[in-house]
């Protein structure tokens, strides 16, 4: 018996700020859910589970907060499954409730993402230890900017490439309402004079640190039928993970990244993925991830993506637009941030990003990571649904 | 309940010996030697599981991302595909049961760890309750447990002696339990908050326990008498103790119901009852008569490693089945304060209609 296809028939994500005082985290993560069931037509009563994920639940100070947050989500009676796997999780919450659906557990499944920074200070919460190393590490940039200047000496990409990204990103941010920066007038020459935080990552090459939650309403075939708005198809998905740390590994274009795209590619049939995926919303929380994982994804040829981001192609006019959303770059409640590069994705080829809505989106590719370039999560969504 | 795609088994099972306390172990060292025996069991080797979920909390780790280091122990290289829960191994296991109902995989390496020795589990556990209304109140896990127990109590559905009575029997069965915590007779000791005695309270252990799940040929080949999962199914209620009937667990009845669990009488039932109080209220919700083998193998009372301790209940099942020692057997798992969430799977030696 093949599996269930899945839709998404529902999006929905909270207004994105350093401090959503005015909510509480039961209040934070009920926003983002009436938004997605508005969006689907539907009530609490016709969800028939939920998936929540989030990153450590130190940020918030609550342990296992989903006990207390199926209150606010309608969830009483209800199977709630929480998913944790770092960084990437948003993407993986996502992914577990379509597969619930996918082997016919549910017909219609809540997914939700949250992160309430600014109840912690996730900064150092991302400082973690390293192994046999000095506690030298302030932040997750101090974690990835050695693999940034890997990639900077192995590819020979000229030192503008990451402020390209990072000038594009905020720009389109300005497109969009629910993101956290909206940094209006801001020019190329202000990013390349940010201070430097972590060389070669600028303060205006660096994702926020955001409050917020996104949610999507996953269903069936029979749901997909019922729902006002053309949902959009999931048509590949797929999670990898490698070690932290062991010799041999690479961390600029990590294997595991590569098996887990690979993987997405042969499920929704994508044999040349530069010229069949029309948008891509990838997890870049610091600039130059752009180009490392536009090659890491097969987006460009190995030792070219900075060239792809040069050319002016990632740009929300190019001919793969990357971020149109405004990235991680502009908005991050890191829980939610993977769950928000799937849902970017989906309401692209459903026509409905507004004014950042690439024109004629109909195959797009949501991705995220996590951990020390270790967990990734990654779906293909399009407008049709899939064939056979 | 729509027909399922495919039949999926529990071939193979492991657990650490569940101890007070493990200095000087770190999460991957306890789980590594439960990892090797489980695919050993399985004739797997390290990384040719289709997939892998895993449970564990960063709360008892004291540290975040702590699931990260216990990749090590796995063999993530090649990359493998894995997910995690922070919740009890039960549910990394419901993760990986749903995951080969899809086909995306015929075998799931399932495990869980916890060292609850690392910080006071008391305290540690105020943490999981709504952090407006009840955690700034530092009530803890026993406390909410006594207010359960005396419920019960003031109900007429039990009194001190028959929870001292239940104590009893799970740690005298825990005898035949090389894995088990406390064993034989144990003193039941003074109140530690009352009604609930020491006798009535889990221990506090770190542990660890893994499972294999396998799909349909796969399984048969893999285990002489595997155990299938004829149903599984959980469900949460609201978490807040006030606002609800704690002498009661729709969430377990209800899951029991989804799982199929009525459809028939099992004969043995591991219950996830970390104080003696709970195996009253779990016994009635599953409707469970004097004839169910209930906790053989001493249960959350003879050793509870928070977040394996779900997942050991699966595993013990399963095992008195491959053991043939069992034809139909239930396991529960619980989390939250007062059973606010519970997980209720069916296990059973044969499928319908084919002879075991």
């Amino acid at each position: 018996m093949s599996k269930e296809p899945v839709a998404v028939a529902g999006i929905g994500q909270t207004h994105h700020a350093a401090a959503r005082r005015d909510v509480s985290l039961a209040g934070l993560v009920r926003e983002a859910a009436r938004r997605a069931l508005d969006d689907a037509a539907l009530t609490w009563t016709d969800i028939e589970a939920v998936v929540i994920g989030k990153a450590p639940d130190f940020f918030e100070g609550v342990m296992m907060p989903e006990l207390h947050l199926a209150d606010a989500l309608g969830a009483t009676g209800k199977p709630v499954l929480r998913v944790h796997t770092a960084g990437s999780v948003g993407g993986s919450t996502a992914l577990v409730a379509a597969n619930l659906v996918a082997a016919r557990v549910h017909r219609t499944v809540l997914a939700l993402a949250f992160e309430k920074q600014s109840e912690s200070n996730a900064m150092w919460g991302l400082s973690l230890p390293v192994p046999f190393q000095p506690p030298l590490l302030a932040g997750a940039g101090g974690f990835f900017a050695p693999h940034v200047r890997a990639y900077i000496r192995r590819t020979g990409a000229p030192a503008g490439t990451g402020t390209l990204v990072a000038h594009k990103d905020r720009r389109n941010a300005l497109k969009n309402p629910y993101a956290h920066l909206h940094e209006h007038g801001l020019t190329l020459e202000a990013v390349r004079n940010s201070p430097m935080l972590w060389d070669p990552i600028r303060y205006s090459e660096t994702c926020p640190s955001s409050d917020g939650a996104c949610a999507m309403v996953l269903t069936d075939r029979a749901g997909a039928a019922r729902a006002p708005r053309p949902p959009a198809w999931v048509h590949g998905g797929a999670m990898r993970s490698e070690p932290t740390l062991f010799a041999g590994k690479d961390f600029v274009s990590p294997r595991a990244g590569r098996d887990c795209a690979a993987d997405v590619y042969r499920q929704a049939g994508i044999t040349d993925p530069r010229r069949q995926i029309d948008v891509a919303e990838l997890y870049v929380p610091f600039s130059w991830y752009e180009p490392m994982w536009l090659e890491n994804l097969g987006l460009a040829a190995e030792g070219e993506g900075w060239k792809l981001v040069e050319s002016g192609a990632t740009e929300l006019d190019g001919d793969l637009p990357v971020n149109p959303s405004g990235g991680v770059l502009s908005t991050n409640p890191i829980g939610a941030s993977g769950m928000l590069r799937f849902a970017e994705a989906a309401l692209q080829v459903r026509g409905a990003a507004g004014e950042h809505q690439v024109p004629g989106a109909r195959r797009a590719l949501g991705h995220a990571y996590g951990g020390g370039a270790q967990f990734f999560a990654m779906w293909l969504v399009a407008a049709a649904p899939p064939t056979g | 309940m729509t027909p399922r795609p495919r039949d999926v088994a529990v071939v193979a099972f492991a657990q650490s010996d569940h101890r007070r306390a493990t200095p000087g172990l770190s999460e991957t060292e306890l789980l590594l030697p439960v990892l090797r025996e489980v695919l050993d069991r399985a004739g797997l080797a390290p990384g040719e599981a289709d997939f892998t979920c895993s449970g564990s909390s960063d709360y008892l780790a004291g540290r975040p991302f702590s699931f990260t280091l216990t990749l090590d122990g796995v063999g993530a290289w090649p990359p493998i595909a894995e997910s995690h829960v922070e919740m009890d191994g039960a549910w990394a296991l419901y993760e990986a049961w749903v995951k080969i109902l899809t086909g995306e995989a015929d075998t799931a390496l399932v495990y869980a760890h916890g060292k609850s020795s690392a910080g006071d589990v008391r305290d540690v556990l105020t943490r999981q309750l709504d952090p407006c209304y009840l955690a700034p109140l530092w009530p803890d896990s026993v406390s909410l447990a006594a207010l359960q127990a005396q419920a019960l109590i003031d109900a007429g559905e039990t009194d001190e002696d028959d929870l001292a009575a239940i104590a009893a029997r799970n740690r005298a069965a825990a005898t035949h339990n090389p894995h088990a915590q406390l064993r034989g007779a144990v003193p039941h000791g003074d109140y530690v908050v009352r009604p609930l005695r020491t006798g009535d309270c889990p221990p506090v252990s770190d542990g660890a326990a893994a499972v294999v799940l396998a799909a349909g040929e796969r399984a048969r080949r893999m285990c002489r008498r595997p155990a299938w999962i004829r149903g599984i199914d959980h469900r949460i209620e609201p978490h807040d103790p006030g606002r609800r009937d704690l002498t009661d667990s729709p969430s377990t009845r209800l899951a029991a119901e989804r799982a199929g669990a009525f459809d028939a009488p099992v004969d043995t039932a591991e219950l996830h009852a970390p104080f003696t109080a709970q195996e009253v209220i779990l016994r009635k919700a599953l409707r469970l008569t004097g004839d169910v083998r209930v906790n053989p193998s001493g249960g959350a009372l003879a050793a509870h490693p928070l977040m394996a301790a779900g997942l050991v209940r699966i595993g013990e099942a399963a095992a008195r089945i491959h053991r043939g020692e069992s034809h139909r057997a239930l396991a529960h798992a619980t989390s939250g304060p007062c059973l606010q969430q519970n997980l209720v799977a069916v296990l059973e030696a044969e499928l319908e209609g084919e002879p075991e």
